[in-house]
């Protein structure tokens, strides 16, 4: 006869508190929150107090009429610095989004499909990672006529795509292993069902930390594409083609250039410390 | 960016497990094996660049725009530049086999062959390149040290909120920032575009070269900095180096034999990556400098949509990103005493 006393159940663990309780303790996450919701905001709703019209001259080219001057074309720069964020906005915002969920299923897709699969689509991962990521979408550019905003969207994505997934590899290899993963796959539950309700919640604090920081690149990867040239619509405001249209005027009328710079480096910065926050986070883990 | 380390690839991960093998013939097979994936790599690489070029849009329809419904000569000429009778395959064949030919083809732009376009700048963005990495590899882990000297206090903090900040900026705000304040507004110590006789190279004139390199290392040091000083911190922080302190070496000795070297390892993985972000970062640096290198002539390529110029100089930078990630792999393992006795045994 066992007399053996069954060990008492254990203590439940107070509910831990969320990422975002957790990131709101650290300074440079709430620093970086702030500026970026205001960024945000002002490339949303800039439009709607700008003083002039999107595409109205308001004296003559480079002049210094106006808080900020005219641009090459004579249009008010703080008016077209307020009309240009929306773009950038949209397109980094969703690229990153797009990439997220792309490199995440490739990651954990193969992670926790392991051997062949692993081997095979990390080798795939590896041939796009050998294009720097403006290279990748400059590829595909050279042989479209006028890009749209989805095109410019997906190449954010795509480009995204290969990083994010050797990251969420890296996470979910640590986790596939658990216990709670082998005791829901000996439940008999599908393995669509391990990865989205075992392995994905228990990877968000550093999954949210590289979304910020791919967001600050994408914001840098729209910019760029901007000053290259490329943007959905050449004719609108766009802060990275603004510095590419007012270049020339940079000694005489250094505002055209300068102001959509200085609020690029803001967002940048904002971002960036937003996500440096949350990665404080994930890396302590647990405590 | 803390977590940044772990993108890095560990080189002691992919190490095929040695069987019955020793020393010599281990290495060969390693070695070996290396070259192989690498090969693999840029063949697949090859394909990618083929596609993206030839097989995603019409490159006629794109270079000849509204007139493409109304010039049906200049069609018929161009599509027979581009063999665009000619199956897919078949054509990525012809390709890759110029190429393996060192024959990268014919400029649709201009009519020249491609090799005579691209070459000197090749040269210049090498040399812009090296000399950004030349400055940035003592920068980064001079600041590094700086920092892990006064670890976790006034100055370290300072710095590395600095970096952090620094971190997240595109190149093109650090080059536009450095032109105003140096060449335009401000200052007017260093030349705005890069001037270069048809004959010379554009470092004949050293004031010409400073921003662009400026550029291009303010823009990496930060990112290698931090990792540098993330990993420095771990090795100091490791039982090795607590009992070399006990011993009583002196923290300068420790620093230097049992710390750094330590942290070497890892620093070499980062500056390849590095060296590969470089090379994406001269496209924007050096169209907003007009310095003749590659990144000028791909953006210049791409708007004419002079596909042969763009496959021939993103098939030249992928392949730079391939050699210098299986030199980092060969040069880690070679200073990890573990990894080479793991291999040799």
């Amino acid at each position: 006869m066992s007399t053996e006393v069954a060990p008492p159940p254990p203590a439940i663990a107070p509910a831990e508190p969320s990422t975002f309780r957790k990131a709101m303790r650290q300074k440079r996450f709430t620093v970086g929150l702030g500026i970026t919701v205001l960024l945000v905001l002002f490339a949303i709703f800039g439009p709607l107090f700008a003083p002039f019209g999107e595409n109205e001259v308001t004296g003559p080219p480079y002049s210094k009429v106006g808080t900020l001057g005219t641009d090459y074309l004579g249009h008010d720069v703080l008016t077209r610095v307020m009309y240009g964020g929306q773009e950038i906005l949209v397109i980094a915002v969703f690229g990153t989004l797009l990439g997220m969920v792309l490199g995440v299923a490739i990651g954990v897709v193969a992670a926790y499909g392991g051997g062949w699969w692993d081997e095979v689509i990390m080798r795939f991962n590896d041939v796009v990672l050998a294009f720097p990521q403006i290279l990748l979408a400059l590829l595909v550019l050279t042989a479209i006529e006028q890009p749209t905003a989805y095109i410019l969207i997906a190449l954010v994505g795509i480009s995204h795509a290969p990083r994010v997934a050797r990251l969420a590899r890296g996470v979910a290899l640590g986790i596939v292993s658990r216990d709670f993963v082998i005791a829901a796959e000996a439940l008999g539950e599908k393995r669509s069902r391990v990865i989205l309700a075992e392995v994905l919640p228990n990877m968000n604090a550093p999954l949210l930390a590289e979304a910020g920081l791919r967001l600050t690149y994408s914001i840098g990867l729209v910019g760029s594409l901007g000053f290259l040239g490329f943007s959905a619509d050449p004719g609108a405001a766009n802060w990275g083609q603004m510095i590419q249209e007012n270049r020339l005027g940079l000694s005489t009328q250094p505002w055209g250039v300068i102001a959509p710079v200085i609020v690029i480096a803001v967002f940048c910065i904002g971002t960036n410390l937003m996500a440096d926050g949350i990665a404080q986070v994930a890396q302590r883990g647990d405590n | 960016m803390t977590d940044a380390a772990t993108l890095l690839t560990d080189p002691l991960e992919e190490i095929a497990p040695p069987r019955r093998q020793h020393g010599a013939a281990a290495w060969a097979v390693w070695i070996a094996r290396r070259l192989g994936l690498a090969l693999l790599t840029l063949w697949l690489v090859s394909i990618l660049v083929f596609l993206a070029t030839a097989a995603l849009g019409d490159p006629v329809r794109a270079i000849l725009g509204r007139d493409y419904n109304a010039n049906p000569g200049r069609v018929a000429e161009l599509e027979a530049l581009l063999h665009s009778d000619e199956s897919l395959v078949s054509r990525y064949f012809d390709w890759l086999s110029g190429l393996l030919h060192g024959d990268l083809g014919t400029s649709l732009a201009t009519g020249l062959p491609v090799s005579d376009l691209i070459k000197d700048s090749v040269i210049n963005s090498a040399m812009l390149v090296f000399l950004a990495a030349l400055v940035m590899i003592p920068l980064a882990f001079a600041i590094a040290m700086i920092s892990v000297h006064y670890r976790r206090k006034r100055p370290d903090t300072v710095i590395q909120t600095i970096l952090l900040a620094m971190a997240g900026l595109p190149e093109f705000v650090i080059g536009v920032l450095l032109l105003a304040l140096f060449s335009t507004t401000v200052f007017h110590i260093f030349p705005a575009v890069t001037i270069t006789s048809p004959t010379g190279h554009p470092w004949d004139n050293w004031k010409v070269m400073v921003l662009p390199t400026l550029t291009l290392v303010l823009w990496v040091t930060p990112y290698v900095s931090r990792i540098v000083r993330s990993s420095l911190l771990e090795v100091i922080d490791s039982e090795y180096v607590e009992l070399a302190r006990l011993k009583g070496i002196p923290e300068k000795v420790v620093m230097r034999k049992h710390a750094l070297l330590n942290a070497i390892v890892p620093g070499i993985q980062v500056i390849a990556l590095q060296l590969a972000f470089l090379a994406g970062g001269v496209v924007v640096v050096e169209t907003l400098f007009a310095y003749p290198g590659m990144g000028l002539e791909l953006v210049d390529a791409v708007r004419n949509h002079d596909v042969q110029v763009v496959q021939a100089l993103s098939m030249i930078i992928a392949s730079v990103y391939v050699v210098v990630n299986l030199i980092a792999d060969i040069l880690s393992i070679l200073l990890t005493p573990r990894a080479r006795t793991a291999i040799s045994s």
